[in-house]
Formats: structure tokens, C-alpha cells, sequence
């Protein structure tokens, strides 16, 4: 698993409740890039992270997905996330009676595998590390998995699950809504600290701000359930001072949201 | 060769059990008398549970049993019941033998009595025949109370003078061994005025063992002041009808608490009732239960208010899997007269498969209008989305269904004041969700 890692999205196709959301998404991402996804509000960005995830409410109805050529669709959600897919959530779950740490002892070592337990000595040792560079009070360790977080310590726990499971892909759908200024650096400088060639990002955002603390390679617009146009890190300076617009001109659509006629 | 229902009836038995004790003569007359009822009264009536083909009279018959010297002579799977520090304050009863009995000498010094009833009928007869199923449980309830008494045996009698503070638990450990064995230990408490206790009773039998009844009563009485916590587990066979009545009076100013683990794969009659009889006492109830296979449970708490000021809150959870049904009863019933009280349940169920049953059903009584009640009550399955997110950091689905269930529970079991205890627990649960 040392090969730089490489998802492929190709034509994907996903609906909920029967309603069809992603009309077509193509999109590659290797290790070591950045990738960012901006998009008007209700387009599908957190549903082709969703459905990435296989998440259980939204149906493939065509395309395909691969991880290092292994096919994505095929995996249960558990196997996608050992094969080093993970998603930090724009809406986390909260689970009572499981404490953060229990949480993510039973994560890491079912990313390491059976007869491979990280002990626990070593693996509190990493937690407190990363907490602290997250500036995360310790407390943290033994409250209940999200329960009564603020947005903002939903996020930074997302980041310190990210930064404990080490994936090859990771998805960030919206890791900087609800922070303060303070906040988004440090959750900038925990999820810099893993970028290299053994990581890809996908990072979904509505804001210019998070992409001058984490450098994109490439930024796509989302509409209408798809990527409607690719570019460098400029095309995001320009949605930021024009908005969607332009965009939506260029493409001769009137709504962006899905499941309107262009 | 094993007792059919009519040889139960037989006197013979009785005297005999009564012989083996070394009890008081008055005991054995009240066995004389129960036996009689046992034949003429009906089975409880239990909510939602029909018992009549439960097993409450076939077993085999009482055996001499082997006392031990230490713990550590008891097989493994006993061994892992044993919480007490230094295993000292302990009583080990071995169907109807009690095997080992160890009080700490400090405390006996200060006055507590630990020890079988049997012996305390002889040696503190006026105590036992105060509090010796008079107030709290009766023996003449119904069938299974009254069958209790004719054959109990063995059992615990504690008894705390007034203000002598007992800081580490006492333990019973109550193992059912042998196929179609029973057991009918009789629990009797008595934590005197500002005294405090912590109890610890465990009944279980070997992996595999397939014990057939067990059928027993704990009465609890707190005095005024006195700080009472009792905790239970219940870990018995898929053959076994297990029974326990449970019933505690608390006087003025008195809590108790009441942890309750049902754990038990076969039938089970788990039943707790808390007087609160003294201005401004309360009681605490935690309950859960957890049934695999064709378990099938009826778990009732129940909290009487007589008087003002008192307070209770009882939350019971429980968790089905496979064909196993639960059904869970709350009931909470506040008297005229008992102004400025505030009893408040909860409830929740959790259903693993289409065919496991849960039910709660909370009931508030309530004849005082200056009151505060309330309940809350759930029943349903693994959250999809908790599933989810907890498999989305690769958790595998069994794993994570066991670590939603765990944290389901986890508001009870938290609360067990024997950490040794609660990670036993989990356990047991773990061993569950194995098979
Ligand atoms: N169960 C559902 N039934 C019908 N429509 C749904 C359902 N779930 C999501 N949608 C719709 O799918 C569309 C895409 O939602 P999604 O959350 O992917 O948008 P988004 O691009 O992430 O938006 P935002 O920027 O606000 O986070 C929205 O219009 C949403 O209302
Ligand atoms: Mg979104």
C-alpha cells in the first residue's frame, strides 16, 4: 500500500428517496493533491461525499468509483474506510455512552487489523499528541463521541479522527463552517500535518478563507450534480469576489440546485 | 430421579431442608404453612408475560454440598464474580449450601452480622423474626413466594448497627450448579438508623451448566439516614427459570439504590419494589437487561411514594437480540398525603432483529395533586446513521452495533459503584454478541 494512492470517479450517478442527485460526477484524485470543491448551496457536494462513503441512504444508479483500482461501490462502508477512504462529516453523528477515546481505539485498530492492536500506552500517547495540536481540552478523550460538541469540537474531533486513521483519501466536506478564525488555523495546521505523497485531499468549501491556510492544486464548481469546470487555485479567487454567476452564465443555467431543467 | 410437582408438596423435603439449615423451630413452621399455601395460591400476574409453563417446581433434589476453605478453590467462571477486596467479606452458597462465609473481623467487631440464615434464625432469632418476611415480602403473595419459603435455603443475613459505616462491599455469590439443581436464597438487609452498606449479590452458575430454578427474595429495609447500595447481576443458563423478588422500606431520610443487571439467557421474573415509608427517603433504580437466543424477561420496578418529600427515579433499558423478549414495567405510584414528591421514570428498548420483542410500558399512579412525575419512554432499533458514521472510520458492523449497544447501556452500568463489577459486565455482554 505504499504506491501514491489514486481515487477515480467516473460518470457517477446517485439518488435519494428516488430523486436523482449527482448527474454525472468525473473527478481523479492522486496523492499529494488538493482538490476543491466549491458549489452553490443543495448542488450534491456533500451528497457525492456521502455516496463516496456509502452512505446507506443514497442509491449508485450509474458510474463507477476506484480506489487504487480496487472498485468502491462493491465495498461495505467499514472496507472502504480500511481501504483509506474517510470522510469528515458536515453533520457528525452523535453516539452516547461511547467515549471519544474507546471511539477511536476500536477505529485504529480496525484500520491496523487483528493481532496488530496498537497498545494502549502507545495509543494514548498519540491522542494526547494530537489533541494538543488541535488544542483540544483532554476532556475530550472521555466524553461521549459528539455528544453536546459545539459545531467547532465537532470539527477539530473530525480532524483528530483524520489525523489518527491516516487515509489516502480524505474527504473534507465543510471542516471550516462554524469556526472562528483561531479555530481554522488549527484545524488547517492538523490536516497539513498529514498532507504528502501518501494522502489526496477532496475539500469542500464555500469559503477562499480555508484555501489560504490549505493550498489547493486544483478547484472544480459544482452544479446542477456535477463538476461543470475544472481550474487552479485562481478560479477560486475569482468565484470568491464574483460568485456562481459567471459560471452559471458561461453554462447557460438559470437555478443550480439539482433536479431543475437547464 | 428429579421432584415432579407432587412430590413437592411433600413435607418430608421440607423437614429436611429445615434439618439442613440448623434452623429455628418457628422456621420450619413457617415452611410447614408455606408449603400448604404454595399448593392453594396462583401464580403472579405478570404484565404482557404468560408464565404457566414456566418451570418453578421440577429440580433435583438438594445435595450435600462441600464447603471451601477460600475462593480460590471455585472454578473460573465463579471466580470472576468475586469483587470483594481481599475476598473477605464474602458468602458463597452453592445451590441450597452455603459453601464459605468470611466477615471481616473490624466489622464484626463493630457489631455487623453476616452470615447464613439458617444460623441467624438460631443465634439472633428476634431480628429474623421482626424483619423475616413480615413487611416486605409476604409469604403468602402468590405461588412463587410461597414456594420460596418453603424451600428456601442457605441465603444471607446482614444486619448494620445504627451509624457504623461499612466502606467496602459485601458480597454474595449464588451459583447454581448441576443439571436441573435449584436454588432458593433468601436475602435479608437491615441497615439500621444513619448506618451505611454497600451489597453486592451475584447469581450465576458455570458456562454450560444448565441449572434448572432459581427462586429468590431479597428484602431490604433502610433506616432513617441510612445511605443503602445494592447491586445485582443475574447470569444463569438458557435452561433456568430464574426468579428474584426484590423489596426494599426505606425510612426517613433513607436512599437507596438499586443496580440491577438481568443477564440470565432463560426465563426470568426479575421484580423490585421500594417503599419509600419515611418523609423525604428515595430510592434510585437501575435496571437493565439483555436478552440473546429465546430468553424471555419480565423486569417490573416498582416505587410506592407513602410519604412527603420522598423521591425516586427509576430508568431501565433494555436490549433484544435474536427471538429474545423483554418487557419492561414501571410503575411508580404516589400516595394521597405524600405532597411535594417527585418520582420520574425512564425507558428504553433496543431491538437488534425483526423478531426480537421489546416493550416498555411506564405507569404513573397518582393520587396527590402536589406532585412532580414524569416519564419517558422508547422503543427501537440501531440508529442507521450512528451505524454509519461509526463504520465510516472502519469499524466493522458487529463491532460497531456492540459499541452502540455498550453505550446504550451504558447510562446504567456507569453507575454500578464497583468498577471490578461493570467491566464484568461488559463482559458478559461481549461473550453474548460472541455466540
Ligand atoms: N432525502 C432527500 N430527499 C430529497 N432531496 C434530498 C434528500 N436529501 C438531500 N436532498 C437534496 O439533495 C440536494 C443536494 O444536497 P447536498 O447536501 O448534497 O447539497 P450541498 O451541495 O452539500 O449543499 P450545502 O452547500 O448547503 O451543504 C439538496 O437539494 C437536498 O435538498
Ligand atoms: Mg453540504
Amino acid at each position: 500500500m505504499s504506491a501514491a494512492p489514486e481515487l477515480i470517479v467516473k460518470g457517477l450517478k446517485a439518488t435519494v428517496d428516488g430523486k436523482e442527485i449527482l448527474k454525472g460526477v468525473n473527478l481523479e484524485v492522486k496523492g499529494g493533491e488538493i482538490h476543491a470543491i466549491m458549489g452553490p448551496n443543495g448542488t450534491g457536494k456533500s451528497t457525492l461525499a456521502s455516496v463516496l462513503m456509502g452512505h446507506p441512504r443514497y442509491e449508485v444508479t450509474d458510474g463507477s468509483v476506484t480506489l487504487d483500482g480496487e472498485d468502491v461501490l462493491n465495498m461495505e462502508v467499514d472496507e472502504r474506510a480500511r481501504a483509506g477512504l474517510f470522510l469528515a462529516m458536515q453533520y457528525p453523528a452523535e453516539v452516547s455512552g461511547v467515549t471519544n477515546s474507546d471511539f477511536l481505539r476500536s477505529a485504529v485498530n480496525a484500520r491496523r487489523g487483528e493481532g496488530n492492536e496498537i497498545s494502549l500506552m502507545k495509543f494514548i500517547r498519540e491522542m494526547d499528541n494530537k489533541m494538543e495540536l488541535l488544542e483540544m481540552d483532554e476532556k475530550f478523550a472521555t466524553r461521549y463521541l459528539n455528544e453536546g460538541f459545539s459545531g467547532g469540537e465537532k470539527k477539530r474531533n473530525e480532524i483528530l479522527q483524520m489525523m489518527m486513521l491516516k487515509p489516502r483519501i480524505a474527504i473534507l466536506d465543510e471542516i471550516d463552517s462554524g469556526l472562528d478564525i483561531d479555530a481554522l488555523k488549527v484545524v488547517s495546521k492538523g490536516v497539513n500535518s498529514l498532507l504528502g505523497p501518501e494522502m489526496g485531499v477532496i475539500l469542500i468549501t464555500h469559503y477562499q478563507r480555508l484555501l489560504n491556510y490549505i493550498k489547493p492544486d486544483y478547484v472544480h464548481v459544482f452544479i446542477q450534480g456535477k463538476i461543470v469546470k475544472s481550474g487552479g487555485p485562481e478560479l477560486a479567487e475569482r468565484l470568491e469576489a464574483e460568485g456562481y454567476d459567471w459560471v452559471k452564465e458561461e453554462l447557460g443555467v438559470e437555478d443550480e440546485t439539482v433536479g431543475q431543467k437547464a | 430421579m428429579s421432584m415432579d410437582t407432587q412430590m413437592l408438596f411433600d413435607k418430608k423435603i421440607v423437614i429436611e431442608v429445615s434439618g439442613k439449615n440448623g434452623e429455628a423451630d418457628w422456621m420450619l413452621q413457617n415452611r410447614l404453612d408455606a408449603l400448604k399455601l404454595a399448593a392453594q395460591l396462583p401464580l403472579p400476574r405478570l404484565q404482557k408475560t404468560n408464565i404457566s409453563k414456566w418451570n418453578f417446581t421440577k429440580f433435583e433434589p438438594f445435595a450435600e454440598e462441600v464447603p471451601i476453605m477460600s475462593p480460590d478453590e471455585l472454578p473460573a467462571d465463579l471466580r470472576e464474580f468475586v469483587f470483594v477486596e481481599d475476598k473477605r467479606n464474602l458468602l458463597v452458597q452453592k445451590n441450597a449450601s452455603v459453601i464459605y462465609c468470611n466477615l471481616d473481623q473490624s466489622l464484626s467487631e463493630q457489631g455487623v452480622i453476616f452470615t447464613d440464615l439458617g444460623t441467624a434464625s438460631q443465634k439472633h432469632e428476634s431480628l429474623l423474626r421482626k424483619y423475616f418476611m413480615t413487611d416486605g415480602v409476604r409469604i403468602d403473595e402468590h405461588r412463587l413466594t410461597a414456594i420460596h419459603a418453603a424451600f428456601q435455603s442457605g441465603g444471607v443475613f446482614l444486619y448494620v448497627p445504627g451509624n457504623v459505616q461499612v466502606k467496602i462491599p459485601l458480597e454474595g455469590l449464588f451459583w447454581l450448579s448441576g443439571k436441573g439443581a435449584a436454588m432458593f436464597p433468601h436475602i435479608l438487609i437491615v441497615a439500621e438508623a444513619g448506618s451505611r452498606l454497600d451489597f453486592v449479590a451475584n447469581f450465576v452458575a458455570c458456562r454450560d451448566d444448565l441449572g434448572a430454578i432459581n427462586n429468590s427474595v431479597m428484602e431490604v429495609f433502610v433506616g432513617a439516614q441510612a445511605d443503602v447500595r445494592i447491586s445485582t447481576v443475574n447470569n444463569l443458563n438458557s435452561e433456568a427459570v430464574d426468579v428474584v423478588y426484590r423489596r426494599a422500606l426505606v425510612d426517613r431520610n433513607g436512599h437507596l439504590e438499586w443496580n440491577i443487571a438481568d443477564l440470565s439467557d432463560g426465563r426470568i421474573v426479575s421484580n423490585n419494589t421500594s417503599h419509600l415509608q419515611g418523609e423525604s427517603s428515595n430510592v434510585d433504580v437501575r435496571e437493565f437487561a439483555l436478552g440473546t437466543g429465546d430468553m424471555k424477561a419480565n423486569v417490573t420496578s416498582s416505587v410506592y411514594h407513602l410519604e412527603r418529600h420522598t423521591k425516586s427515579n427509576i430508568n431501565a433499558r433494555s436490549v433484544m437480540k435474536d427471538q429474545a423478549s423483554g418487557i419492561i414495567n414501571s410503575i411508580t405510584k404516589i400516595e394521597k398525603g405524600a405532597s411535594k414528591s417527585d418520582g420520574q421514570q425512564s425507558g428504553k428498548v433496543l431491538m437488534l432483529n425483526p423478531e426480537a420483542r421489546g416493550d416498555v410500558n411506564p405507569i404513573l399512579l397518582i393520587d396527590e395533586n402536589d406532585v412532580m412525575a414524569g416519564h419517558a419512554a422508547s422503543v427501537g432499533k440501531v440508529d442507521p446513521l450512528q451505524l454509519y458514521y461509526l463504520m465510516s472510520r472502519g469499524i466493522h458492523r458487529s463491532e460497531a452495533e456492540k459499541l452502540i449497544i455498550h453505550g446504550f447501556l451504558d447510562a446504567i452500568i456507569s453507575k454500578i459503584p464497583s468498577n471490578a463489577l461493570c467491566e464484568r459486565i461488559h463482559h458478559i455482554i461481549e461473550r453474548k454478541f460472541k455466540s
